[in-house]
């Protein structure tokens, strides 16, 4: 691709982003953190080039330490982030006894 | 020719499919029900544009780069597993600096192997043995995608240290700091533009060492109270770091989720400074509350009203409508599983019980939500400032726990307070306010003294957040 086709299609992913951050509720902005930084990881992508390549030298063991690095991110990041969805529950009390302090059923008066 | 330009279609609509399934994952966060399929997206974005990049790269290491993953899939789902969730911030921080890491390594190894990368041609001048010119444009994408990540990087380990409590949270003032950064980032630029002209190893290397120093200097003066600022910054940095790594690859997977990431970090620094009523510019000048805090101590001596864990369960008990506000202290104290208990009683007695958050509680962004999701607390219960406002005035007890300056009355009042002008929560028209603090001495992370313990309806609940939780819930037992 050529650098203006590029950039064409940073500015308007600029604009999409914008967009869908807004709409995401303030509820979720901390899981909303851990799932950009585990995108971000795609940055593995230049990393597995450079340490794919044969003749690779320094940049093949430069690359090696970025795909661990970003693996980290990649794994935990979406890991956690599935592990906090996980939590957020509606008001529903059958669902109560799955959560990490299992509280038993309560009944109202009468 | 390298693959990169001889890449056939299908390659680019795969990046291309990858971009768009990261949109979907963070367009699934819109609300908690579609929030999981979002991430299931987003974990299939991530397979497809690694499983291509192997497929159309010569692939020599194939076994080093699987023992890579695996080292780095162990340490990640285990550090997944284990954290607490009150220590997310420091989590995020942490992951922040790998990915800023990741990008200047990735930077420094196209560096060292243009012709991997495919953004070099090989020249042969007269009478010198050829070599490698990396083409002006990417070496300006190289040197912006280095800075930027080494910039994450050590700004995330600092904010790391501060956030987990290696390094105190005050900020810590160099003299002549401004100008140090100032001159520090020139130097960066003007050494970019260098870059295009001079491909020499030591200015590559002197960019990535001035940007290292630069995030060490741009986060050490920015207090604890600021941190959401900071990691959300930290957060928009690392987008830009992959979305110019994604100008030099051509890549789109990575283009569109820099600037999705980008976008997200800066939004979000933007939510936190607003809801802070302070400008961006001066939350990066840092030094907010090292002045102040000196102050606080003049006002210790006022009269003010002191509970105990009966009282308070007496009337909460009585009470129609309770709205608890948490605060970062409850973060602290781990008291999310006993605030829940309480609320359950509570409910069980017929009393309406909502959670009210400012969006600058805790640590981070959306920090009380997760702590209140992870005991349970179900999230329609749980409402954002502007949502809850209005029902203090007809509500009997709003219950502080860990939380002060966003409930400081003075913020709308007091034209010398240094939140002044900030949207806080406006517990003191509630019937009475209950105010749990571990001591009188200690003010807010911004150093002001809040008129708040002073007034007539608020009484002080003096003790740890935890224990005094765990008292009231025993008071509602009997």
């Amino acid at each position: 691709m050529d650098f203006i086709s590029i950039f064409s299609l940073f500015v308007l992913a600029c604009f999409v982003g914008y967009f869908v951050v807004w709409a995401v509720t303030p509820a979720l902005h901390t899981p909303l953190m851990a799932v950009t930084n585990a995108v971000s990881s795609v940055i593995v992508v230049g990393a597995l080039i450079a340490s794919a390549a044969a003749q690779g030298g320094a940049a093949k063991w430069l690359g090696l330490l970025a795909v661990v690095l970003a693996s980290v991110n990649i794994f935990g990041g979406f890991a956690v982030t599935e592990r906090m969805l996980a939590m957020y529950r509606k008001k529903d009390p059958s669902a109560r006894a799955l959560g990490p302090t299992p509280t038993p059923p309560l009944k109202g008066r009468g | 020719m390298h693959q990169l330009t001889a890449s056939p279609a299908w390659v680019s609509l795969a990046y291309l499919l990858s971009g768009v399934l990261f949109i979907l994952a963070l367009r699934g966060l819109s609300s908690p029900a579609s929030s999981r399929r979002g991430n299931r997206y987003g974990m299939a974005g991530m397979a497809i544009a690694v499983g291509t990049t192997l497929a159309t790269h010569e692939v020599a290491s194939l076994p080093e780069i699987l023992v890579a993953i695996a080292i780095g899939a162990a340490i990640g789902l285990v550090a997944a597993r284990r954290i607490a969730m009150t220590a997310m911030p420091q989590l995020v921080a942490a992951f922040h600096s790998l990915v800023g890491l990741a990008a200047v390594l990735a930077a420094a190894a196209a560096f060292l192997n243009p012709e991997a990368f495919g953004i070099a041609l090989r020249v042969t001048p007269i009478a010198t043995p050829s070599f490698l010119s990396i083409f002006p444009v990417s070496r300006l994408e190289l040197a912006l995608g280095a800075a930027i990540g080494a910039i994450t990087f050590s700004g995330s380990v600092i904010a790391f240290l501060k956030l987990n409590g290696n390094m105190g949270g005050a900020p810590i003032l160099l003299p002549g700091r401004h100008w140090l950064n100032f001159g520090t980032l020139a130097a960066i630029v003007g050494l970019t533009a260098f870059f295009t002209r001079d491909q020499s190893d030591w200015v590559f290397w002197t960019i990535v060492g001035l940007s290292f120093l630069v995030g060490l200097l741009l986060i050490i003066p920015i207090g604890g109270a600021d941190m959401p600022v900071v990691v959300s910054m930290l957060n928009s940095y690392s987008g830009w770091a992959a979305a110019a790594m994604g100008f030099t690859l051509g890549n789109s997977a990575m283009i569109i989720t820099g600037a999705l990431v980008g976008a997200s970090g800066a939004i979000l620094s933007y939510i936190m400074c607003r809801a802070m009523n302070r400008s961006f510019v001066s939350v990066i000048a840092g030094g907010f509350g090292a002045e102040t805090a000196t102050s606080a101590g003049a006002v210790a001596d006022r009269p003010y009203k002191r509970g105990s864990a009966e009282d308070a369960a007496f009337l909460m008990r009585q009470a129609d409508q309770v709205i608890v506000v948490p605060g970062y202290g409850m973060a602290v104290a781990q008291a999310q599983h006993a605030l829940r208990e309480m609320t359950d009683l509570l409910k069980e007695e017929g009393v309406r019980v909502k959670y009210a958050i400012h969006p600058v509680a805790g640590r981070m962004p959306g920090h009380m939500n997760v702590l209140l999701a992870e005991a349970n607390v179900p999230y329609d219960e749980v409402f954002e400032l502007e949502d809850v406002n209005s029902e203090f005035g007809r509500t009997d007890v709003a219950f502080v726990i860990g939380a002060n300056d966003v409930t400081n009355p003075a913020a709308k009042t007091d034209k010398a307070s240094p939140i002044y002008g900030m949207p806080v929560l406006d517990v003191e028209r509630a019937k009475t306010v209950l105010f749990i603090k571990r001591s009188m001495g200690g003010a807010g992370y911004a150093g002001v003294d809040n008129e708040l313990f002073y007034r007539d309806n608020t009484m002080m609940l003096l003790a740890d957040a935890k224990k005094m939780v765990e008292e009231i819930v025993k008071a509602m037992g009997r």
